[in-house]
């Protein structure tokens, strides 16, 4: 990510160190994680100290620290989808992708995580690839669905 | 539009707005909820738009998304006014049927009306159908009547009134003892009254004082508080400034969750939209009183939700709870006076100031006032966003507005209160909803989620997962919730593979009463609940999974066996094609057997195997029966015996 472009964003709150989370996510939705040299010029922008930086990088569940893929997956296991069979419909996810949740493939096509509850309840069990829901899945039907991913 | 500079201003600007209405024009609204929007919401929009420019009655009819109505179910849902026609379950294909039927011709779609399931009626009118027949609306009502978007939507349903009352017409004192007097009680969990916490702000020393809204809704399967922020934002902003004025603060914060996309939108619009018209920033309605709000995007953490970790991440730190020596009304974000309440108590606020506390007060039970807004989800048949008073036990909720469980199965438990909640069982359904009687039924109000359970959950492998869900989301500032959680979720998961042992069940309370008794935040101090309520009423099923290996529910994957009955199976061939790993040996008309080696127990086969047959069955704790010979496996058509001559 450009150093002039994450110098915008950190003007754009005023240098004000009590934005420093709202900072790292507009950089983390724009880039898709956070490269180590981003983190350091924020620090250093904003006159806090690194390991603070870090420690908000890896304390919050929205940055992460290494490349994302291209198409994020998320499998949604809250509750209504737990007592539906969202344990399986991960199981199935895991053997098309051949990655486990946190982790990216290796062509940075995929990116799985689990999380806890989109709140699409009704249409539970519920996988979300870049924002859109797929309700009522079953095993089988997740690779059908992945499969329209380039 | 230009500012509005007073109070007979607003008046007047909103007596224009409602004149320029026609109350019998066709509006035809469509849920834009997140809910409806997964099941094709957008598309459903989209098809109303083009064909009513198609059919040339843009001039005549009007469009528009709207918040969740909370029939998720059945989504996406339409409503089209003036009747309150609803239409259910409504696809881009059924648009040109209904402008034709209803908006030209004013007939209903039957096929598209609710359908009771037991006596096949149909209701045409949204208000008649049972499942918000039996609600009580007063929050969640407004949502499908306006555009989220639109600030004058809400002006028109007499928005921005409980502001200029509280701003004009009384004290800031007044407000305070109004919301005092209603004991509206926080939405979020603990149930503190919230009029006291504003007084206590209201009369710290310290003049820079904060109100705050807590929209980090973490709770797995809750989403009240998305649907008031999505549908209904301007009424919780209008909250949170007569709060900030009550308090005496001149700026406000609303925490919201990133995962919430829409949600953070809708707000932030709402904000701009406010400012625009001087109901909100320098001298609001020329009352003297200043007023500014801030949106902060959480990033992802469950702990965040407690009112301590939730400032310190509003300073821009990691979110740990911090002791709560002084409150956090007295010494709260900066170590300043702060007011934190959640999205549906501040969404509550605009109602008592204008309806006034004893309105409010009319409904609910001695200790608990107002209404409810629960998310009823689950092995339920209506799931979707309920709103009910305070008292309507939890038999009503679940049979008369849930329509019960699906499937025929058996009522098991529901489980209130989020994570941190607990489970109650069916002999004690006949409880009342609210806050204390929750509690003493060894469960909590939470935010206000409700899961079913039927009888194919399995109550140990419940509190494993919320134990499991803990433990990911314990912050590690304290041993006993870092650790204890860890050593709990360990033996819990061991208990539903089979590897339960004797004094299990003794280490888990000793590891209970320390995290009760020694954690910081709530989050540590009630995480032991869904093990102690499940142990309260579902001992027989921990017993069961460590003394004889058996999982009564039939659902811990390590301690079940697909078996298939031989007396039953009609060698269809379904079970064997669809098993994922070829663990299932059987030809035409061959009997199928499972190799148990190979199978995975991912119950595919069971799912499958026609209702006629019901051949698959599961067995937990007792020896598969071994494969039947050779030499029988072939189906023998069952003839019926000659006639005796």
């Amino acid at each position: 990510m450009e150093p002039e472009r994450i110098d915008q964003i950190i003007e754009k709150y005023g240098k004000n160190p009590s934005y420093l989370i709202q900072v790292l996510l507009e950089i983390q939705s724009e880039h898709n994680w956070l490269p180590g040299e981003a983190m350091k010029q924020v620090a250093e922008q904003l006159s806090v100290p690194l390991t603070r930086v870090q420690h908000i990088a890896t304390f919050y569940k929205a940055f992460s620290v290494v490349p994302k893929g291209r198409h994020k997956v998320h499998i949604c296991m809250g509750t209504a989808c737990h007592v539906r069979g969202a344990a399986r419909v991960l199981d199935a996810v895991q053997d098309v992708t051949g990655i486990k949740p946190g982790e990216t493939d290796l062509d940075l096509k995929f990116s799985l995580e689990t999380v806890n509850c989109l709140g699409c309840c009704a249409l539970g069990p519920v996988m979300e690839v870049d924002g859109k829901a797929h309700g009522k899945m079953t095993p089988g039907q997740t690779a059908d669905v992945l499969k329209t991913y380039e | 539009m230009a500012r509005i500079h007073t109070p007979e201003e607003l008046e007047a600007y909103r007596q224009q707005i409602l004149s320029r209405k026609d109350p019998n024009r066709p509006c035809i609204s469509i849920c834009a909820g997140a809910g409806c929007v997964a099941s094709g919401a957008d598309e459903v929009i989209a098809a109303f738009s083009e064909e009513i420019d198609k059919q040339g009655l843009s001039a005549k009819v009007d469009t528009k998304g709207t918040g969740c109505p909370g029939f998720c179910e059945r989504g996406p849902v339409v409503v089209i006014y003036p009747e309150q026609t609803c239409y259910l379950q409504v696809t881009a294909a059924d648009v040109p049927e209904i402008v034709e039927q209803t908006i030209k011709n004013k007939k209903v779609v039957e096929r598209l009306l609710f359908k009771d399931p037991e006596t096949g009626g149909r209701f045409a009118r949204e208000p008649d159908i049972p499942f918000y027949k039996n609600q009580k609306r007063t929050l969640l009502c407004s949502n499908i009547k306006i555009d989220s978007k639109r600030i004058d939507d809400y002006l028109a349903i007499g928005g921005y009134s409980a502001l200029r009352r509280a701003l004009f017409e009384m004290t800031a004192e007044q407000v305070v003892e109004e919301v005092k007097k209603s004991n509206l009680r926080g939405r979020g969990g603990a149930g503190f009254p919230a009029g006291r916490k504003w007084e206590g702000s209201r009369n710290a020393e310290e003049p820079i004082k904060y109100v705050i809204v807590n929209a980090d809704e973490g709770d797995p399967g809750a989403f009240m508080d998305r649907a008031l922020l999505e549908g209904n934002p301007h009424s919780i902003l209008e909250g949170l400034i007569i709060g900030g004025y009550a308090v005496g603060a001149a700026e406000g914060y609303i925490y919201v969750r990133q995962e919430y996309p829409l949600a953070v939108k809708n707000i932030s619009l709402a904000i701009g939209q406010a400012e625009e018209y001087g109901l909100l920033g320098d001298d609001i309605l020329g009352s003297g009183f200043s007023f500014k709000v801030i949106v902060h995007q959480g990033a992802g953490a469950f702990v965040c939700g407690e009112s301590t970790a939730l400032m310190t991440a509003l300073e821009g730190r990691v979110g740990e709870p911090r002791p709560k020596y002084i409150r956090s009304n007295i010494k709260g974000l900066w170590e300043r006076p702060s007011v934190l309440n959640n999205v549906e108590t501040w969404a509550n606020v605009p109602l008592i100031v204008n309806r006034g506390a004893d309105w409010f007060t009319e409904v609910g039970t001695e200790g608990s006032k107002g209404t409810k807004i629960f998310s009823l989800v689950g092995k339920i048949n209506n799931t979707g966003l309920v709103e009910v008073p305070m008292g309507m036990t939890l038999k009503e909720i679940i049979y008369d507005i849930g329509g019960g469980i699906p499937g025929g199965k058996k009522f098991k438990a529901v489980q209130t209160g989020g994570p941190s909640g607990g489970c109650i069982p069916e002999e004690q359904l006949d409880l009342q909803v609210g806050f204390d009687e929750l509690t003493q039924a060894g469960s909590m109000m939470g935010s206000g989620g409700m899961i079913v359970m039927d009888e194919d959950t399995c109550m140990v492998d419940v509190a494993r997962y919320f134990i499991h869900f803990l433990t990911d989301e314990s912050c590690g500032k304290c041993v006993p919730c870092r650790e204890g959680l860890r050593q709990m979720d360990r033996i819990l998961t061991n208990i539903t593979r089979g590897r339960g042992k004797e004094g299990d069940i003794e280490t888990l309370q000793e590891l209970s009463d320390t995290a009760i008794e020694a954690s910081l935040c709530a989050l540590g101090k009630s995480a032991p609940n869904p093990f102690l309520s499940t142990l309260r009423y579902f001992r027989d099923e921990y017993e069961a999974h460590i003394k004889e290996h058996r999982c009564p529910a039939l659902s811990c994957k390590e301690l079940i066996a697909f078996y298939i009955d031989p007396e039953k199976c009609s060698a269809c061939g379904i079970c064997r094609k669809k098993c994922p790993v070829d663990a299932i040996d059987g030809a035409k008309k061959k009997i199928h057997i499972i190799d148990q080696e190979k199978c995975t127990r991912c119950g595919t086969c069971f799912e499958v195997c026609p209702p006629k047959f019901r051949a698959v069955t599961k067995i937990s704790g007792e020896p598969v029966p071994a494969p039947i010979d050779e030499e029988k496996r072939m189906v023998t058509k069952k003839t019926k015996k000659a006639p005796v001559q």
